[in-house]
């Protein structure tokens, strides 16, 4: 369960605002890639294109083609909703649906695409969703109180537990980590690791460490001025990017001499 | 003051900022506890002087009390705590001025209705019974020998619930269903602005045209005169529709995207995540600003005295004649009383229906708070 992503020459647009241009790069199977840059760079807005959560905005536009395994996600008889099942999405504030309990969050989106599903199956969805989120031994015993009960750090597992209850291919997360304390994060690390050995995981921080923490490749965007569009300026091994890095732009930037 | 004085640097801290030259800081110092309770003493004590020793009325004594009490608040707190504490005194003392003037109508109106309606409303004969066959002999009877009080709102409640209920399943589904597409759908389409605008020039549109509105149609439909209970329900939807898109369209735009992104984004179709995720997120506030438009409606007069007539005989058919309503009923028991000679038996029943739809409303507007409690997502 894990698929290739080959994203070429894509650029990205808000109504006529151009708010990334021309990346194209290659997201490996069952690793994670970790993406990098200044604010406002477009890491957000290229993340959201790859299960096309980017048109959902109004004006929202994409050029160019992002490829699963040879399939490129935008040709015209490729229905949105059908990409949102196979590539999920965890975003930068935990939002578990406060109508819903633990249980029924994390099967949502079983249960909103009205699957039927025997009570033993849902049981079961849900104890290995939980599981693979590490959140299973701490809410075990209130799988029935609500979602939003818990606290930032466990309602974040929860919205990974929600994604891949639906046993997507490809994970992505916007600067999951962001609004969690340290220990929060720690676990939410962990958590990572484990899922790139089932899943594609693709990630967005603004904290580098984590990237060099968690990552396999990195790849690192920024923009030449406000108002103008955000760019990859390299992409690389982690490893290579915070040592060795091939271009001048992104060693000032991971040395902290950015701007 | 010399003793406050001391008072103040005992007590106050000493701050670097008043050392700074040619920065005089307001003086912070603490408000006597007792000046209030003095104060209020010496108010009371005034009202009792106007109102007993003077022969005033009790509410010029209590106007002027209260003035006064504002002028020696002011006075006082300014010599023992300064300007800034004599100020807001002197604001919450308008302000729960303010509030007491503002309860006043209602009280006075909730005790006018208990009173003069309220002994036939615990009757039960008068819930249960209709106006048929009760004419002016019956109260003249009433009123000279004593004879049983007949007649009574049982036609005009069964009306009421029933005229304003189809209202209600007339505007609803019309209502929510325009504020989901001017929320998730539109966006800034021009047609959305369109829309918005006539939402809006309709809920300025006073309720007799509503109701000539209805009367009309009905003309053109089904003949010059024909009134029924339908054509009411027409009237009151056409006021209750712009209140209920305005209400719906503010609790689903207060739906934060973010619950929308997340269902979106598990692969769940727009359409499911707005009956799905949208709607019960919205839903306490739904179902309370629908209670609350019901309780506008409920108690117009003019657009169902033009589309729906009065009948005296209990009328349960929405399709066919004149039906009864409560405000209805006290408009024509007030204005038209069975017997002009012996009002009273007839001004009673005016009270009555009067105090009913009062406590109609009063539970709608309760059962709003309930259902907005019951729907809400809970915390824990
Ligand atoms: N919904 C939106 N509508 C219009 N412009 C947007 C929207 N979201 C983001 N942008 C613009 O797109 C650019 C990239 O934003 P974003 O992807 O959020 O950056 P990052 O995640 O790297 O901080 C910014 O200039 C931002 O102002
Ligand atoms: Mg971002």
């Amino acid at each position: 369960m894990s698929k290739r992503i080959d994203i070429n020459d894509l650029n990205i647009y808000y109504g006529s605002f151009h708010a990334v241009k021309d990346v194209s790069m290659v997201i490996e199977p069952k690793s994670v890639t970790a993406f990098i840059g200044p604010s406002g760079c477009g890491k957000s807005t290229f993340l959201r294109t790859l299960n096309r959560m980017h048109e959902v905005v109004p004006g929202g536009r994409v050029e160019g083609d992002v490829l699963m395994d040879g399939r490129n996600l935008y040709s015209r008889d490729v229905d949105p909703v059908d990409v949102r099942r196979e590539v999920g999405m965890v975003f930068q504030r935990p939002n578990p649906f406060p109508t819903m309990s633990i249980k029924e969050n994390v099967l949502a989106g079983l249960r909103l695409n009205s699957k039927r599903m025997s009570s033993s199956t849902a049981d079961e969805l849900c104890e290995r969703a939980l599981r693979g989120a590490n959140l299973w031994s701490e809410v075990k015993d209130r799988l029935d109180r609500p979602g939003s009960g818990l606290s930032g750090g466990q309602q974040q597992r929860l919205c990974i537990a929600r994604a891949i209850a639906v046993q997507p291919e490809v994970i992505l997360m916007d600067e999951p980590c962001s609004a969690l304390d340290p220990i929060s994060t720690l676990a939410v690390e962990d958590l990572i690791h484990e899922l790139k050995s089932d899943y594609t995981v693709v990630i967005v921080t603004h904290n580098m460490q984590q990237a060099a923490r968690v990552s396999d490749r990195t790849g690192f965007f920024n923009l030449e001025a406000t108002g103008k569009p955000g760019h990859l300026v390299e992409m690389d091994d982690t490893q290579r990017i915070f040592n060795n890095p091939g271009k001048k732009a992104t060693e000032d930037y991971i040395s902290g001499r950015f701007g | 003051m010399p003793t406050l004085h001391r008072l103040d640097t005992q007590e106050g801290l000493d701050h670097r900022i008043d050392h700074v030259r040619g920065v005089v800081p307001a003086p912070v110092r603490p408000a006597p506890r007792r000046l209030g309770a003095v104060l209020g003493a010496v108010a009371v004590a005034t009202v009792l002087l106007l109102w007993l020793g003077l022969d005033l009325h009790l509410g010029l004594a209590v106007t002027g009390a209260f003035l006064l009490y504002l002028a020696l608040t002011y006075v006082g707190f300014r010599v023992a705590a300064g300007a800034r504490v004599a100020t807001d005194r002197l604001m919450r003392g308008l302000l729960y001025g303010a509030f007491v003037v503002a309860l006043l109508p209602l009280c006075s109106l909730l005790w006018t209705v208990v009173t003069l309606g309220g002994a036939r409303v615990v009757n039960p004969d008068f819930l249960l019974q209709t106006m048929n066959g009760v004419t002016g002999l019956h109260d003249q009877a009433t009123q000279q020998q004593g004879q049983l009080f007949i007649g009574g709102a049982y036609h005009a409640i069964v009306g009421t619930l029933l005229i304003t209920g189809a209202a209600t399943l007339i505007s609803v589904p019309v209502g929510l269903l325009t504020a989901i597409y001017l929320v998730e759908y539109a966006g800034r389409s021009r047609l959305a602005h369109v829309i918005r605008f006539f939402v809006d020039v309709m809920t300025g549109i006073p309720s007799i045209v509503a109701g000539l509105f209805a009367f009309a149609l009905w003309a053109v439909v089904f003949g010059i005169g024909t009134k029924d209970g339908m054509a009411g329900a027409v009237a009151l939807s056409v006021l209750m529709i712009p209140t209920v898109v305005r209400n719906s369209e503010e609790m689903l735009r207060i739906v934060p995207n973010e619950l929308r992104e997340a269902s979106l984004a598990l692969g769940v179709p727009k359409w499911r995540t707005i009956v799905r995720v949208v709607l019960p997120t919205a839903a306490s506030g739904l179902a309370s600003g629908v209670t609350l438009a019901i309780a506008r409606v409920i108690g117009e007069t003019a657009p169902l005295l033009v589309a729906v007539g009065y009948a005296r005989a209990l009328n349960t058919n929405l399709l066919e004649g004149p039906m009864n309503t409560l405000a209805v009923y006290a408009y024509y028991m007030f204005t038209k009383p069975l017997s002009p000679a012996y009002r009273d038996p007839s001004i009673e029943r005016a009270w009555a229906a009067a105090l009913l739809l009062v406590l109609v409303v009063v539970a709608l507007n309760l059962s709003a708070r309930l259902i907005a409690r019951f729907f809400a997502p809970t915390k824990r």
